[in-house]
């Protein structure tokens, strides 16, 4: 933006906050420097062009359309122009410090700063460390799928991305009503309603490929009401039953085993026995197979195949 | 702050700041506002430029940093700042909210957090309270170890660990002089400074199997420098050697797990990945894991580690079964 649009777009704005009346294009094009040296329509195109960027940085524009004249007027309302007046406390200005360097990248981290800024030029004090100073909070917002979601979340609108189901070899396009984004360990899950299962889903964004393509209007996506965003991110499939596993550990190896183990029995052999419990044979046979030739699943059989397959893999 | 196109919210920021701060000085309002002074008399010389219409002496904003000291005046009209967009807001209260799903990690003292959220929610208006309520960041239960943690970090005390590390299955002892808590996406770490590797170091709060606080003052060296998390936790030393995978579209977790290098698609939902490895046990470790949904392609020497320890491994199987 040049230094001559800036002036002209302040003067502008102070124009607008200033009368009282609303005041049709010719008036602004008179009382705003920067306007009057131009044409009709080089005047219109312009006046156009600066009233959109002035709604884009949040800046409402009342559009007043008087029965007894041709032209609309324009103005700016103070009362929905400026921050209302807020105080805060010195330990709340420290809590909302905190708050604002949550986010590390991009887009919110611009949004949390510039809020911050805007509540330091309304008189509020923010820079108070808060407690010992001994903690800092991030969350990270690295898929580039992030933004756009944000964007739909905010204006309640439908969406469509390619997405790549976890394991699946093929990449398939989804729409999407979206509910909202939820972070949890790390990851950022997209939850709505899946128009093409017809059944409300959570999506992984790293797992999305591609573009998110807003579909249709703003303003369409009704949330349910009481809707619990971070229970549908959970992992309902991991069966809460318990089993145990015997697993013979090569003596003076395997110590992290041997600490999660629910009991270790000494043998004579060279080698110790010990349980683990689990759930889900896959993952204990992950886990298992990563140690090598330091450990062997005695029981149960399929924890015990699921081991061998996939040392089999792994010597292919 | 400082492109072009933030000029003029900037300048919708700076007029209020300085109406709030009479008398504020050049080098601390730049500061605030991220820019070099020289930028920011560039601003006030625009600032000055403008004004109610007529633009008479009398209508125009009047500044002055005669000294290095700014005095504005005659800028009622844009004395208070522009109200809180949806996004700035809701960046905002998303934080407060979980800060406050996590009432032992935040530590934030009595009740402020409530009574900020109210205030900024007040401030906000409607949009930026539903968007924040559709937005959330989940984090851990706090960790067994943490009372004690906390414990050493205040009394300013050293810390005995026991420390899992799972991707060498080893439990390691550690002594440690802890300098602050660090949460990042939602789990909980220490940092300090650690005695056995002789640098600062980031642990696990979840993988303390151990915790002791030892009669022993925390005393970290003068060249402990707090670790910058902004990038991320896990943070590969580009001299570790280079590892290229190939994963099947089951293994593709190892792409979303661990920094990459370099991702290529090969197809079918197949991937190569270039990592660098912190060990070579870490990568033996990985690689066995995977089983037939990954493999190492180089270094060569790598692969036939893996084969081999694989060998092994499938040799006690062979025995009994």
């Amino acid at each position: 933006m040049s230094r001559r649009k800036t002036e002209r777009l302040l003067n502008l704005v102070i124009c607008l906050l200033a009368t009282r009346r609303p005041l049709s294009a010719e008036q602004i094009r008179q009382a705003v420097p920067g306007y009057d040296r131009d044409g009709d329509e080089a005047f219109q195109r312009m006046f156009e062009r600066d009233k959109n960027e002035l709604r884009e940085i949040g800046i409402p524009i009342d559009v007043v359309r008087d029965p007894w004249e041709d032209e609309p007027g324009y103005r700016i309302e103070r009362q929905s122009y400026e921050l209302p007046e807020i105080t805060l406390e010195p330990d709340e200005a420290a809590v909302l410090g905190l708050a604002a360097q949550v986010w590390q990248r991009a887009s919110l981290a611009e949004a949390a700063s510039g809020a911050l800024l805007k509540l330091r030029a309304g008189g509020v004090a923010t820079d108070q460390p808060v407690g010992t100073g001994a903690l800092e909070l991030r969350v990270d917002t690295r898929d580039p799928a992030f933004p756009a979601l944000w964007d739909a979340v905010r204006d309640r609108r439908v969406v469509r991305f390619d997405y790549r189901a976890s394991g699946s070899e093929t990449v398939r396009s989804r729409t999407v009503e979206p509910w909202g984004v939820v972070s949890r360990r790390g990851r950022w899950y997209l939850v709505g309603f899946d128009r093409d299962r017809q059944a409300p889903r959570a999506f992984r964004l790293s797992r999305i490929t591609g573009q998110v393509a807003p579909v249709g209007k703003a303003g369409v996506v009704q949330v349910p009401e009481g809707i619990d965003l971070r229970a549908m991110v959970g992992f309902p499939d991991e069966p809460a039953e318990e089993r145990i596993a015997v697993v013979r550990v090569r003596q003076g190896a395997c110590e992290g085993l041997r600490q999660l183990a629910r009991a270790v029995h000494p043998g004579t052999d060279g080698w110790d026995e010990a349980e683990l419990a689990f759930s889900d044979p896959e993952r204990l046979a992950g886990w298992m197979a990563s140690l090598g030739a330091d450990v062997e699943v005695v029981e149960p059989p399929d924890a015990r195949e699921a081991v061998i397959r996939r040392l089999k893999g792994a010597m292919a | 702050m400082s492109g072009s196109a933030d000029r003029l919210p900037r300048l919708l920021a700076l007029v209020p700041y300085l109406m709030s701060h009479p008398g504020a000085q050049v080098g601390e309002v730049a500061a605030v506002f991220g820019l070099s002074e020289k930028q920011l008399i560039d601003d006030l010389q625009l600032v000055w430029m403008c004004g109610l219409p007529g633009h008479t002496p009398g209508d125009l904003i009047d500044v002055s940093w005669d000294g290095g000291e700014i005095v504005i005046d005659n800028a009622d009209t844009i004395a208070r700042p522009l109200r809180l967009g949806i996004d700035e807001a809701s960046a905002l209260l998303v934080a407060l909210r979980m800060l406050a799903a996590t009432p032992e990690l935040a530590e934030v003292p009595g009740d402020a957090l409530p009574r900020v959220t109210a205030k900024l929610e007040r401030a906000a208006g409607e949009g930026a309270a539903t968007v924040s309520s559709q937005v959330a960041v989940d984090v851990d239960a706090a960790p067994d170890a943490l009372p004690r943690v906390r414990e050493a970090l205040t009394g300013k005390r050293r810390l005995s660990l026991r420390y899992y590390v799972p991707g060498r299955d080893e439990v390691t002892p550690r002594e440690v002089d802890p300098t602050r808590i660090v949460v990042v996406d939602g789990r909980a770490y220490l940092e300090g400074w650690c005695y056995r590797a002789e640098a600062m170091r980031l642990f696990r709060l979840d993988r303390m199997l151990g915790v002791d606080v030892l009669d022993v003052p925390a005393d970290p060296p003068e060249e402990a420098e707090p670790i910058d998390v902004t990038q991320g936790v896990f943070r590969p030393s580009p001299t570790d050697e280079l590892v290229e995978l190939e994963l099947s579209a089951a293994g593709r977790w190892v792409a979303e797990y661990y920094p990459c290098e370099e991702v290529t698609e090969l197809g079918e939902g197949r991937l190569r990945v270039a990592l660098r490895a912190r060990d070579e046990d870490w990568i033996l470790k990985l690689a066995l894991r995977l089983g037939d949904t990954g493999r190492v392609v180089s270094p060569p020497a790598m692969a036939e580690t893996v084969r081999r320890e694989a060998e092994r491994a499938l040799a006690l199987y062979a025995h009994r079964s």
